[in-house]
């Protein structure tokens, strides 16, 4: 199957980024290095094409009570115009994905979801709507760009005529950037404040230069996804197929927070009541190396010498100038402080489990 | 860019010879393609290394990278400066960033490798 790809690929290409297959879609992996893109998002401003990355329209009178019965976290407590991070389950507790939703109306709910899940999450939803609400696919109405950093305000509102500052963290409103129709969200993937902006595909290109231009004088950086995995892992945000997947529960992933179990009735929401009346046996841990190397995805985990979990992520964490990762362990050893050791190529690496998130930007 | 007096490898690493010895270290396609270097794993000084075998791991942020051995022998010596900046192999690949000398125990092994036009015109051909 030929590569997806996304409305600025040419762009992309003709930058001489460095292009890989991610889940399906040929995306830049990084434009001028992982570390460089990673400091400027981290201290200005960084653009990202997050076009792979899919979006589901719910529509109809009771579009609430189908939201309400596929995810996790509580969409009756959105006002207009607010977006909370939530997750689809299968019946049995494990996660299909995890999504953003946003209330745009009251009778409309917009989805964003992981590109490589997006086929998957729409049939899910669909096979579940015994409601009055229609469920479409929207990703090929979307083009989607993100604005991250400590600057990215300064460089969105040259562009725009909305009243940033009265868009708070997780909210959004519908506006135009650059002239273009755009659902401009205060939303990210990094640990930074910023933008995640919805377009129509045939203003992406247009947009990614008047952004790029516009965020000349903050000193922006287009970033790919080598950036965006070690900014949101210093930040301790999932990643499907990594934390969380169709075997591990919301409270194995120590997402709790987003489970409203007195919401009433959740596909999955049985057995979630089940796991928590019997308890986890193990538990998303983040940790630290202290010797030297480093860990990375699917590495073992060993404590006193036997294997006792897994790396979902690992890798250095260029903000902190250390080597980290995500694991499961039992629940005992989740617990911050507690010595471990990550299995490097056959050797036992010292590391400590520790709190997350390692990086937490300053408020 | 490819020095005339080095050979090459298809792996993307290369090998200077001098009375006997080989430097070896990755090419400057190499550390393009690997990125950010932020971690080199070198053989111990007196193991004995095999030609195609895996002998180093480099790492870059995303991923980390096994180093096969251009050529069999003894090493005698290896790049310590790169515990502390990795970044060597990606400022400068062909010098400073070497990784390992090998004391060569097969030198017919040296005649097989890429001279530097044959080595570019395969980096052309990819």
């Amino acid at each position: 199957m030929p590569l997806l790809k996304t409305p600025l690929h040419d762009v992309h290409r003709a930058s001489g980024a460095k292009m890989v297959d991610f889940g399906g879609w040929d995306m830049p992996v990084e434009y001028q290095g992982v570390l460089e893109e990673h400091r400027a998002v981290r201290q200005r401003a960084g653009l990202f094409d997050v076009s792979h990355m899919g979006e589901i329209d719910i529509h109809g009178p009771q579009s609430l009570n189908l939201v309400q019965h596929v995810t996790v976290n509580d969409a009756a407590k959105l006002k207009l115009g607010q977006a909370q991070y939530s997750a689809l389950l299968y019946w049995h507790g494990g996660f299909v994905d995890d999504i953003l939703v946003h209330k745009v109306a009251a009778d409309h709910y917009f989805l964003c979801v992981n590109a490589s899940n997006q086929d998957k999450d729409l049939e899910h939803i669909v096979n579940h709507n015994n409601f009055d609400a229609t469920v479409e696919n929207a990703g090929p109405r979307y083009a989607q760009l993100a604005i991250q950093g400590p600057l990215a305000t300064g460089v969105l509102r040259k562009l725009t005529d909305a009243d940033l500052t009265s868009v708070k963290r997780y909210h959004f409103v519908d506006g135009t950037v650059s002239s273009a129709a755009a659902r401009i969200a205060r939303t990210g993937y990094t640990g930074e404040d910023g933008w995640e902006i919805y377009i129509a595909p045939e203003d992406a290109e247009r947009l990614w230069g008047q952004i790029l231009r516009a965020g000349a004088e903050f000193g922006i950086q287009p970033c790919g996804l080598g950036a965006r995995n070690t900014l949101r892992m210093e930040s301790a945000m999932p990643l499907y197929g990594h934390e969380i997947h169709a075997s591990i529960t919301p409270w194995e992933a120590g997402l709790d927070w987003i489970v409203k179990l007195d919401k009433g009735d959740i596909l999955g929401r049985e057995a979630l009541v089940k796991q928590k009346e019997r308890g986890i046996a193990r538990k998303l841990a983040g940790f630290e190396m202290q010797g030297r190397g480093i860990a990375r995805d699917g590495y073992e985990v060993l404590a006193n010498g036997a294997g006792v979990g897994w790396v979902t992520s690992g890798g250095p964490a260029p903000a902190l100038n250390k080597n980290i990762g995500m694991c499961y362990l039992p629940l005992d050893l989740a617990e911050p402080g507690n010595a471990i050791e990550i299995s490097v190529r056959g050797r036992g690496v010292a590391a400590v489990t520790v709190p997350m998130p390692f990086y937490k930007r300053a408020k | 860019m490819y020095p005339d007096n080095y050979r090459y490898t298809k792996e993307h690493e290369w090998v200077r010879v001098e009375e006997g010895v080989a430097t070896v270290g990755i090419t400057d396609h190499a550390q393009r393609e690997l990125g950010d270097i932020v971690y080199v794993e070198v053989p111990k000084v007196g193991t004995h290394v095999e030609r195609g075998k895996s002998f180093a791991v480099v790492e870059s942020v995303k991923a980390a990278s096994e180093i096969y051995a251009p050529v069999s022998g003894e090493v005698i010596a290896a790049n310590e400066a790169l515990a502390a900046t990795p970044e060597l192999l990606n400022s400068a690949p062909h010098s400073d960033g070497w990784i390992a000398k090998i004391k060569l125990s097969v030198p017919e092994e040296i005649a097989q490798l890429l001279s530097s036009t044959d080595y570019e015109a395969y980096l052309g051909a990819a």
